[in-house]
């Protein structure tokens, strides 16, 4: 199919399409080298101090650091109770399964506004005082579809008949699920951890909502955009982001490589 | 090496299997006995219920009605990791995350049998494969991959081996290969193998006896040779070979043999071969048991003759040429002539008789589908 | 849907649901229970609340429960501007997106197929902004076309933009910051959907006579459309509940306010609870009313 102005128009596009979706990042990688005072407004030259002493600015890793930890546990709670539900879908007959599916999209289309100020009014209305935990809940309560919604394409793609043949060999069905079924649904369940994690980092509204004094990352940034956000900031942004580019290219440059060892073999 | 693997096979029982799913039911009153040690063979078109059967051997599904038993046992409530059953899938089921080796140790381990490495070795040269040990399963051809399935369930020295149309995937070279080959190990081994296949040339090949199912059900069990020679039912008349079909009412009945007449043709089947002998009753033979000639063959007690027909196509397929020769009021009948080299000289439009031994007639035990029953 | 592009190698579903049994409860429940405690109870404390009246005998901004439905009416009075502006701001930025995101989406989903790699880190440039913090890249945004900034000073030099016009705190910028914010939203979906399109289906198009623009208009267009909806409902959705690209801090100014800086300006700042839940319950209907169409048209499955 061609476009009447000739085959690169297409491609074309699609550079310009990245480059524009890539501003913004280079923008803040740019300004994290900026030798700022007080704020990251105009440039005063480069320096790579920002990078080498990145803690030393107030309260930056505090937060980094409760982000880290809030990401962790979320996505540890949020992935077990999600790869749960993607096998059930998947493998087993149920009569409610359309109000499942509606239980599990809801979240993903609720604006967090409303996932935020409910989950608030919740916890006042029950006398919890909020803090990190509560942080910890709200995010396990919205990453958990999209959980569900990764393992499950993986689930879909695996053959029942493999774990046919494991029950047929004698494996119990706990057996089966270690030896077979997990080991085979490790790329998707990891792929769901690394989506929670993320989602859970970059999480602010319901975050603001929810959480009583603690700072996380987003929330510092966030409190500090009224007077100016420092370039620790854009340094904390930068290495995250480096962190998570690597470790999805090294998965599919992984991938590749593993496809083209497994040439066939007679 | 075949005397490691001296578990002999068991025999196999089902009784009264019915087998609902939401919406049909695939079984209904199935009863079949498979002797221990014999190559057992399941036929049937797609959805008549044989790869069901299978898996309620195996234990992958549980009948609604009925009873299974193993060696004896009743195995019905029984899980399949505890069951003495080993399944060949159709797909291969390797797991794609061990190695070959792994693969076949898989059911060893599970059992916690001493050794699983060198008992799954030996198994893998039971199969010519041990070179490919420490390989991936996707790494292998179709072939291979079969013949470690077929090592990884061997191996266990189950009571009852099943097989689930493993050949469904191979060319046609190595299908004719691996028939040869499983049915030597079997032979060697000595277990009991249950082989489910739509492939009737397969099933004839390779099994000491045939059931032929169809809906749910088994139309007719027996040697391969003798379903061939003698059907009961239209349908294993048709599923097994080729069949021309003549209907019509008994007529007359002597000491040995039942007539009908058709078109003004005696046709008579013995009454050993018939499994009615009176009523309307259908009257088949096969395609290579006849011959054709341009005049009209004299009377004979021992020959039926049908005619005048009138070749309307001729096929040639190379092993033969298959004559579709159309004759008015009994339809178009199909006659195999084996190529020997020179055909008869014949054309299409020429008038035919077509003629063959009583001996060869068989009579079905039902009508067509679109003939009222007397 | 969208998300499964993320997480599985390009094989489709094979496998149907076969097995029933008391493993499904055990399987479903912990889950299904965490999200009713903490989804569903929560939309409900939302209805609770949003009908509660000030409490008489209490201090500043302390409620009792009640059934006060004229909070509702007080909210649509007093927000109606703020409510229309969302939805008038999420469909500009959702066509926006949209029309952004198809061709990138088809050049991946289509055009790339014979390089699955190159697929694949395409798809990742797609998604990396999203590994950087959506504030700190909303903010980059605004200190590029901030007040002094060189694009804003040069576009004042060329006349296109008087000179205390600016470009900060207008419709224009938040409206751009939304659909730069969701653009990987609406990719994903539409890429899902045109990397299961069948080529075939063009070429017997050309191959009956269709030009290139009737080929997209009558095959690509209406096979794409599942992904057109997804991705629709995924990105309309989330811009209309958004406070961040239309803050004063961020991209907006007060006269951009949308109903997400209502709630929550209600919610943290004035502490007027049942204002801020009468409006998130109100938005939550629009979303479910959008929701029910889609769900009565295609049913639940394709949701997941």
């Amino acid at each position: 199919m061609r476009f009447s102005l000739g085959k690169f128009t297409l491609p074309l596009y699609a550079v310009l399409a990245f480059i524009y979706l890539l501003i913004p990042i280079v923008y803040t990688f740019v300004f994290s080298f900026n030798n700022s005072l007080k704020t990251n407004l105009i440039w005063r030259g480069f320096t790579f101090d920002k990078w080498t002493n990145v803690c030393q600015r107030e309260g930056v890793c505090q937060a980094f650091g409760n982000s880290v930890f809030i990401g962790i546990i979320s996505t540890i709670f949020a992935t077990g109770l999600g790869t749960m539900i993607a096998i059930a879908l998947v493998r087993y007959r149920f009569k409610f399964r359309s109000s499942v599916n509606l239980l599990l999209f809801l979240p993903m289309a609720t604006p967090e506004v409303v996932l935020g100020a409910g989950l608030a009014s919740q916890f006042f209305n029950l006398g919890v005082q909020k803090g990190i935990w509560t942080i910890i809940i709200a995010h396990i309560m919205f990453c958990l579809s999209f959980v569900v919604v990764t393992v499950k394409a993986r689930v879909a793609s695996l053959d029942p008949a493999l774990e046919e043949a494991g029950r047929d060999l004698y494996a119990n069905p706990t057996q089966v699920f270690w030896k077979i079924t997990f080991p085979l649904l490790l790329p998707g369940i990891a792929s769901a951890a690394l989506l929670s994690f993320a989602l859970s980092f970059d999480d602010f509204i319901i975050t603001n909502f929810n959480a009583g004094s603690d700072m996380t990352f987003p929330r510092y940034v966030y409190t500090a955009a009224a007077r100016g956000v420092p370039a620790e900031a854009n340094v904390i942004g930068c290495a995250v982001f480096a962190l998570a580019i690597l470790i999805v290219l090294a998965t599919q440059i992984n991938g590749e490589v593993k496809r083209r060892k497994l040439a066939k073999v007679h | 090496m075949a005397k490691e693997f001296v578990a002999r096979g068991a025999d196999l029982e089902l009784k009264q299997i019915r087998k609902e799913f939401p919406g049909f039911t695939a079984i209904d009153n199935l009863d079949l006995h498979v002797p221990a040690g014999e190559f057992f063979a399941l036929l049937g078109p797609s959805g008549c219920g044989k790869t069901t059967t299978l898996r309620l051997v195996a234990g992958l599904e549980s009948p609604t009605k009925g009873q299974i038993f193993i060696g004896g046992k009743d195995v019905t409530a029984t899980k399949p990791h505890e069951r003495p059953v080993n399944t060949v899938f159709q797909s291969y089921a390797l797991f794609p995350h061990m190695t070959v080796l792994e693969n076949v140790a898989f059911g060893l381990r599970q059992r916690k049998v001493a050794d699983p490495l060198a008992k799954a070795k030996d198994a893998l040269n039971l199969v010519q494969l041990s070179h490919l040990a420490d390989r991936k399963p996707q790494q292998l051809s179709g072939g291979q991959q079969q013949r470690v399935a077929l090592a990884r369930a061997l191996v266990n020295r189950p009571s009852l081996l099943l097989l689930d149309e493993p050949l469904g995937a191979l060319d046609l070279k190595l299908r004719r290969e691996m028939q040869i080959e499983l049915k030597a190990i079997q032979m060697e081994v000595g277990l009991t193998f249950l082989h489910v296949t739509h492939d009737q040339e397969e099933a004839m090949d390779m099994a000491d006896t045939v059931a032929v199912m169809n809906l749910g059900h088994i139309e007719q069990m027996g040697a391969p040779e003798t379903l061939y020679d003698r059907p009961k039912t239209v349908f294993v008349s048709k599923f097994l070979g080729q069949s021309n079909l003549l209907i019509g009412d008994v007529t007359s009945t002597s000491a040995n043999s039942i007539s009908i007449d058709v078109a003004g043709n005696k046709i008579s089947v013995p009454k050993a071969r018939a499994e009615k002998h009176n009523g309307k009753i259908a009257i088949g033979f096969r395609p290579e048991k006849a011959t054709f000639q341009t005049k009209k063959p004299a009377a004979s007690a021992d020959t039926n003759v049908i005619g005048a027909g009138e070749i309307i196509d001729i096929r040639f397929t190379g092993v033969s040429n298959q004559y579709l020769i159309e004759v008015p009021e009994l339809g178009n009948i199909t006659v195999f002539a084996q190529n020997m080299g020179k055909s008869p000289f014949i054309e299409v439009g020429a008038k035919v008789w077509i003629s063959w031994s009583v001996e060869n007639s068989f009579g079905l035990a039902d009508l067509p589908a679109n003939i009222e029953e007397a | 849907m969208a998300f499964a592009a993320f997480g599985s190698a390009n094989a489709p579903a094979t496998s149907k649901p076969t097995r029933s049994g008391k493993v499904v409860i055990a399987l479903l429940a912990p889950g299904l229970a965490y999200l009713g405690a903490f989804f569903l109870t929560p939309l409900f404390a939302l209805i609770m609340v949003s009908l509660e009246v000030p409490d008489p005998n209490g201090g500043y901004a302390t409620y009792v429960p009640g059934f006060e439905f004229g909070n509702y009416a007080y909210v649509i009075q007093e927000y109606l501007p703020h409510i229309l502006r969302s939805f008038g701001y999420a469909l500009a930025a959702t066509v926006l997106a949209l029309v952004i995101s198809y061709p990138l989406a088809y050049f991946i989903g289509v055009k790339a197929r014979s390089w699955p790699l190159m697929q694949k880190l395409m798809l990742t440039l797609v998604i990396a902004p999203f590994f950087i913090s959506f504030l700190l890249r909303t903010l980059a945004w605004k200190q590029m076309f901030s007040n002094e900034s060189w694009i804003v000073t040069t576009l004042q030099d060329l006349g296109l933009l008087g000179q205390t016009q600016y470009v900060v705190g207008t419709p224009f910028m938040v409206i751009f910051g939304l659909t730069y914010n969701f653009i990987p939203f609406m990719t994903l979906p539409l890429y899902t959907s045109l990397e299961r399109l069948d080529i075939r289906y063009l070429e017997a198009g050309s191959d009956l006579y269709a030009s290139p623009s009737k080929v997209f208009r009558k095959i690509t267009l209406p096979l794409s459309m599942p992904g057109i909806i997804s991705g629709t409902l995924l990105t309309f959705i989330p811009i209309a509940g958004d406070y961040i690209n239309a803050s004063g801090d961020f991209l907006g100014s007060s006269s951009t306010s949308m109903i997400g800086n209502v709630i929550e300006s209600n919610y943290l700042q004035i502490n007027d609870y049942p204002s801020a839940s009468a409006l998130s319950v109100l938005l939550m209907g629009v979303i479910l009313v959008l929701v029910s169409v889609y769900v009565k048209k295609s049913g639940t499955e394709d949701l997941l």
